[in-house]
Parts: C-alpha cells; structure tokens; sequence
C-alpha cells in the first residue's frame, strides 16, 4: 500500500519551493548563464567593450594543444588525488577502528589537517620540498637525488598529488571510520567464527558494506580534485613545468585572473562545466549500481 | 520613549561619522604591492606627504602581488570602486594604456591640477616606456630597475679563479663556468626572472627586436620576433650550460636569490634591485657588474630596460580628488623623494635630479656598483628596439616563455623549437588583445 501525500492548492508547494529554487538561480543558473553569455565574446579587463566572436573563444581554446593536453593532466590529477586520499584515508581507518586504548586521540590527531587551507598546505610543502631551502630535498640530495620539481614534471605532479591529498585524508577518513563503526559487528564476527581471517572479512564483508560511503566520498573527492585544488597549485607549481600540472580549472583561473582574458576563461567554464555534467552521470549510472545501501 | 531616544542618538551619532571625513582631508587611495622593507619605505613616503598638508589624506593600501593588485584594481574598477592610484607593472602598461575611459593619464591630471611637475625630469629609458609616442605621459614611474651581474668573489677565489676577473661578455663568463664546474662548485650560475632578464633585456641589449612595431610601441598588430639567431643562440648555451651543471634553475622568479644569497652560488642574474637583499643577507664579499653580452653582437651593448610599476590614475573620480593626486604625484617626483627610495631600495634613480644629488652625496663612492644598474641603462641613447615593450597579455605571454625555457633548460626542447613555439603562441594572445581593444 502506497501511502500518498498530497497538497490541496499549489500555493502552498510552490512556497515551499521558492527558499531551494531561489538559490539554485541565483547561484547556479545565473552566474551558468552568464558564463555561456560571456564566452561568445572577447571582452576588455575593464569591461568598457566586448567583441562578439560566437564559437571563437571556443575555436581557440580546442585547437591549443596545450589545452587538450590539460584534460590528460586533469583526468591523471584527480584520478591519483583520488586514489591518494581514500586509500589512504581507509587504510588508516581501519586500523584505528580495530584500536581499543587512545582510539580518540588518533582520531583527533587525524583530523588536524583538514582544518588546514588549501593555499597554506600548498605552501607547507613547498617549503619542504623547495629544490633550494627544502628539508626534505636536502635530505634527497645527501642520498644522491638531486630533487628540482621546478624543471621536472613527474616530481611536480607528484608533489602537487601529495599536497592536494594530504589534508583530504582526514575529511575521508572521518566518514570512513563513522561507516566502519556503522556495519553490525554480528556480521563479522559471524564470519570470524566460520574461520574467516581479517582481510578476508575485510574485501568481503566490510568493504562491500561500505560502499555507500566509498561512493559518495568518490564523488565527493574528484570534484575536489576538480574544484578545490587550484590553491595548491597556484602556490606550489603555477601550473608549471611546461604547464605539467595546469588542470582545467588552474587554467580558468590563471587565464581568467592572471591574464584578464575573460572571454576565453568564460568558454573554459562552460567547457568545465560539460565535463562534470557528464562525469556525474558516468558516476551516477554506472558507478551507484555497484553500491549496497 | 527609551527606543525613540535610542534610534535618534544612533541617528545622530551616524550621521556625525558620516560628516566626518568630509570635514576633514580629502582622502585619496592608493592600492600597491610592496610589503616587508618595501612596503615601510612607501608608508614613510605616504607619512610625509600626509604631514606636510592638510587638505589631503593619502591612504595606502597593499592589495597583494603586482598580478593581483592589478586584478584588484580591475575588478574594482568594474564595480565601481576604484581607487585613485593604482600601481602597475610594467607588463600591465599596455592593458591600462588600451583601456580608455578607465585611466586618466597623468598628463592630464598634471595640467588640471596644477602641481609642478617636470615629465622631462625623468630619465629617457624610464620616461620612454611610459610615455606616447607624442611625449604625453600616461603613468608615473614610481620604481624602476635593470639586471646587472652579481658576483660572489669568494666562491671565484675558492675554485682559484682571480676575483676580478673580466666577466663583460658571455664568452667570458662561459670560460669562468668551465673553471667552476671543473673545481666541483655546484652552481655555477643562476638566475632570477629568466624572460624579462635573458630575452626581453638580451633582446634590447643587443638591439635586436624582441617584437615588431618597436616591441609594440607601434600599433596593437605587432608580432613577437625573439626567436632570432642572437636569442636562439644565448638560449642554446644557457641550455647547455643547464645540461653540463653550470647554470641551475631555481624558478621563475627570483626564487634563485635564495641560493646566491646564501653563498651557493657564483653568479646571478637579477634586479639591481635585489641589491638590498644581497648587502643585508650576503655573508661573502661580493660585486656587481653589468650585465655581459655577446662580443660577436653588432651594436652589444646597447642599453637595458626597466622593470618594475608605475602609477596609474584611474577614471571616474571628483575634480577635487584629482588635484590632490596631482599633489601627491609631484611630490612624490620631488628629487628628496626619488634620491631616498633609489638610496634604500637598490631602485634606479629615476629622475636625473635625484641621479646628480646621489652622486653629489657621494652614495655611490661608499657603495660601489650601485651606479651600474644606470649607467648600463643610460649609457646609449635608445633604439627603437631599447625603448621597452608595449605588448598587451604580456603576463600571460611571460607565462608561456617560461615554460619554453623550462623545456629548455630540462633538455626536452632545443633553444630554436622552444622560441619557436613560444613566439607562435605567444602571438595567438597578442592576436586576441588585439580584438579584444580595438
């Protein structure tokens, strides 16, 4: 039996709408539009005129090798912060979840980076890994590597992957260990007394249950690695070396911000925009399926 | 009757804050980007000039770094909240000279105002790049500075190499790297701002064209020209020098000084105005010397150019306003002013006035070197290829020469394909500047 409720007039839903639809326009269906507006045209930094060029800021933008190059460093960035950041964000979890003595104090100890910005992380790292004053590469350098991530692009995108992961661990680790100590212990310690050995019980039984979690923080992360993350580049690598570590929204941002082009930084938004539209239904249709609630 | 009491002292006492600063000075803004020893020495000039009347009130302002206090002006401007001055550095210059109708140029405010004010007092090199072609000053030029060579003379005597060596050309400093390298010294050579000092200063040094049109002072369609044989040729042995261990990357700023200052390395390419920061942190003997060339260059040397800001006054502001800023600006121009700031900061003297009252106190006699920076710059009258650079994007195209040197340097690219690559993208965004102001 279907229990149905239903409104008398359409007064009273539409009110109840208008807070929710109210903030969707206005800071998503707005500045979305003005964006698709803004790309049709090459405008001036001060906003006195604006040239209408139609497809032209896109033309542009598609036929720069360094641009397309750019979704390769993405989809290579986000997939390893990703990675990164959860795997070792569970890994840690359920190591503390098996704790019995100081459980709180490693949580709490866990938790810290997280309330670190982005930008400040980004710096932190810098400082340790500065090819000239860095702590960390001057110990590379007495082991015989002479560490440069200012010319070497594997290092940069290394260095960039570890700076953006580090304080995501802790906000992964937090809902991780919340859906850990969420799963029945009867489950598996039913499956202990079958003779099942911890991580057997773990790919099993724990994992498989904690899949809504895994899901929505995988969803939660790449947009992250998306969106968040151009603090950390912008103060550890400005997109550099040869532009190994310029993802799609560093370059919105650099070519919005630094260079004033706004015509082209727009078409990139709503190019962006595209690509996470069509990333959240890949995640949504074919990801979710797989998921146990 | 308590609540009506209490909305009418709020009332009044609002309304006296209101009336506040009317009464008073008028304030004038100013947005720049200097902190730390910089930003002191700005706040003094501020102080002084607030002192020494009582009609205006200058307020200074740090907005961040050159890029960002550009940005801030700009969005602020769009807003409708501009400041009064806003400082700019010289790459900006071509985006506030496009961008009628939100600048005023000092010119103008000049004549309106009334204040003295000499443009011709400037020096030519600083005076040009900020100037129209028709003599009309659009900014002030606040700071102003070239590369010259610093030498670290212990790290030469430690690889057995005389201190006073000649260093004047490239060909020379190779030879002195090979020594270098040969005794194990780790970095032989480094540098700060690898665009501004080894193509656009190289370009203007050896009087060739870093772009056509005079390097943009000609019209909005120039096209960059740095990849010619004397660039390609500088760059490939920079690359070289990089390859064998001579020459050690740090950055693309002045992320090197760090290694020089620290003793790690012989020489450096940087700011004359990185000479405060060596004097402070230096704990070897050290010297400037101009920066070398290519002996086989026709015409080498030939002068450097500058880098550093300039004031911009921005539009839509009352008449009144304007006089004060008029007032602020001839101050600041005053030679007591200028031969102060050249003094403690390591900047160029930018007014001859101030240039002649430095030697007269006898600054450059107790700091040897400090004369350098200007007499490289000054020493010939410029070509239309020492002017400077007018090029719109130009922070963006910075961006673009940096990661084809940086190809360079780590061997994934020749000098030729890498100045290549750099001049066609770079024109792509003189291209689209171009549109976008015409």
């Amino acid at each position: 039996m279907e229990k149905r409720v239903t409104f008398g007039g359409w007064l009273l839903p539409m009110a109840l709408l208008l807070p929710q639809v109210i903030v969707t326009a206005v800071f998503f269906f707005w500045p979305a539009g003005q964006a698709i507006y803004q790309s049709a045209f090459i405008p001036d930094p001060f906003g006195l005129r604006a040239q209408f060029v139609g497809f032209g800021n896109f033309e542009f933008l598609l036929s720069d090798p360094y641009y397309r190059a750019s979704f390769w460093t993405t989809a290579v960035f986000s997939t390893l912060v990703t990675l990164v950041s959860m795997g070792f964000a569970l890994w840690l979890a359920v190591m503390a979840d098996r704790l019995i003595k100081g459980a709180t104090v490693y949580r709490t100890l866990l938790i810290w980076p997280y309330a670190v910005a982005p930008a400040v992380a980004g710096v932190l790292w810098l400082f340790m890994f500065s090819p000239n004053v860095g702590l960390i590469s001057w110990y590379l350098d007495l082991l015989g590597y002479r560490w440069n991530h200012v010319l070497n692009e594997t290092e940069a995108m290394g260095l960039v992957v570890l700076a953006s992961s580090w304080g995501r661990v802790s906000y992964n680790f937090l809902f991780f260990l919340a859906g850990l100590q969420a799963i029945p212990k009867s489950v598996i310690e039913a499956a202990a007394i079958d003779g099942a050995h911890f991580w057997k019980r773990f790919w099993t039984i724990v994992f498989p249950l904690l899949s809504p979690t895994t899901f929505f923080l995988l969803v939660v992360n790449v947009v992250y690695a998306f969106f968040e993350t151009f603090g950390v580049i912008h103060t550890i690598t400005a997109g550099g070396p040869q532009q190994a570590t310029t993802i799609l929204v560093y370059k919105v941002f650099s070519d919005g911000f630094v260079g004033q082009d706004l015509g082209s930084s727009a078409a990139q938004s709503v190019i962006l925009l595209i690509v996470v539209g069509i990333l959240t239904i890949v995640q949504f249709r074919y990801i979710e399926r797989r998921v146990h609630y | 009757m308590t609540l009506r009491k209490i909305l009418l002292a709020g009332a009044i006492s609002a309304a006296t804050l209101w009336s506040g600063p009317a009464s008073a000075a008028t304030e004038i803004q100013w947005w720049h980007a200097f902190t730390g020893r910089l930003g002191e020495l700005l706040a003094e000039q501020v102080e002084k000039f607030n002192a020494s009347q009582s009609d205006y009130t200058v307020v200074a302002s740090h907005k961040g770094n050159y890029s960002e206090t550009l940005n801030a002006g700009i969005a602020a401007f769009r807003a409708g909240e501009q400041p009064h001055i806003l400082m700019v550095f010289e790459v900006g210059t071509a985006t506030m000279m496009a961008a009628k109708g939100a600048v005023k140029p000092v010119y103008e405010v000049m004549a309106e105002g009334g204040a003295p004010f000499d443009p011709d007092g400037y020096l030519g090199p600083v005076k040009g790049y900020y100037t129209t072609p028709d003599g009309k000053m659009l900014s002030l030029p606040y700071n102003s500075s070239t590369p010259v060579l610093y030498v670290n003379k212990d790290a030469l005597s430690g690889a057995g190499i005389d201190p006073s060596v000649d260093l004047s050309t490239w060909e020379k400093v190779g030879e002195v790297l090979d020594k270098l390298a040969a005794s194990g010294h780790k970095c032989p050579l480094t540098t700060a701002w690898q665009s501004w000092v080894h193509l656009e200063n190289f370009s203007a040094y050896h009087n060739v064209p870093f772009a056509t049109k005079e390097n943009g002072f000609g019209g909005l369609d120039t096209e960059l020209a740095f990849n010619g044989p004397l660039q390609v040729k500088h760059i490939q042995a920079m690359g070289d020098w990089a390859k064998e261990g001579k020459f050690f990357y740090a950055g693309r700023r002045n992320e090197g000084g760090a290694n020089f200052r620290g003793g790690e390395c012989a020489l450096f390419t940087e700011s004359s105005a990185g000479y405060a920061g060596v004097k402070k942190e230096a704990q070897f003997e050290f010297e400037i010397r101009p920066l070398p060339y290519w002996s086989d260059a026709e015409g080498a040397p030939q002068n450097t150019i500058i880098g550093g800001s300039s004031l911009w006054v921005l539009a839509g502001h009352d008449a009144d306003e304007y006089k004060g800023v008029s007032q602020f600006l001839s101050f600041l121009s005053t030679s007591d002013i200028q031969a102060k700031w050249h003094q403690d900061t390591g900047y160029l003297p930018i007014t001859t006035a101030a240039y002649e009252q430095t030697k007269a106190e006898g600054f450059y006699d107790a700091n040897p070197g400090t004369d350098i920076a200007i007499l490289q710059m000054t020493g010939k009258a410029p070509t239309p290829n020492s002017k400077g650079l007018r090029l719109g994007s130009f922070d963006q195209i910075r961006g673009i020469i940096d990661e084809e040197l940086e190809a360079v340097w780590s061997g994934d690219k020749t000098a030729q394909e890498a100045l290549d690559s750099a001049v066609e993208r770079g024109n792509q965004l003189l291209r689209r500047f171009e549109q976008a102001n015409q």
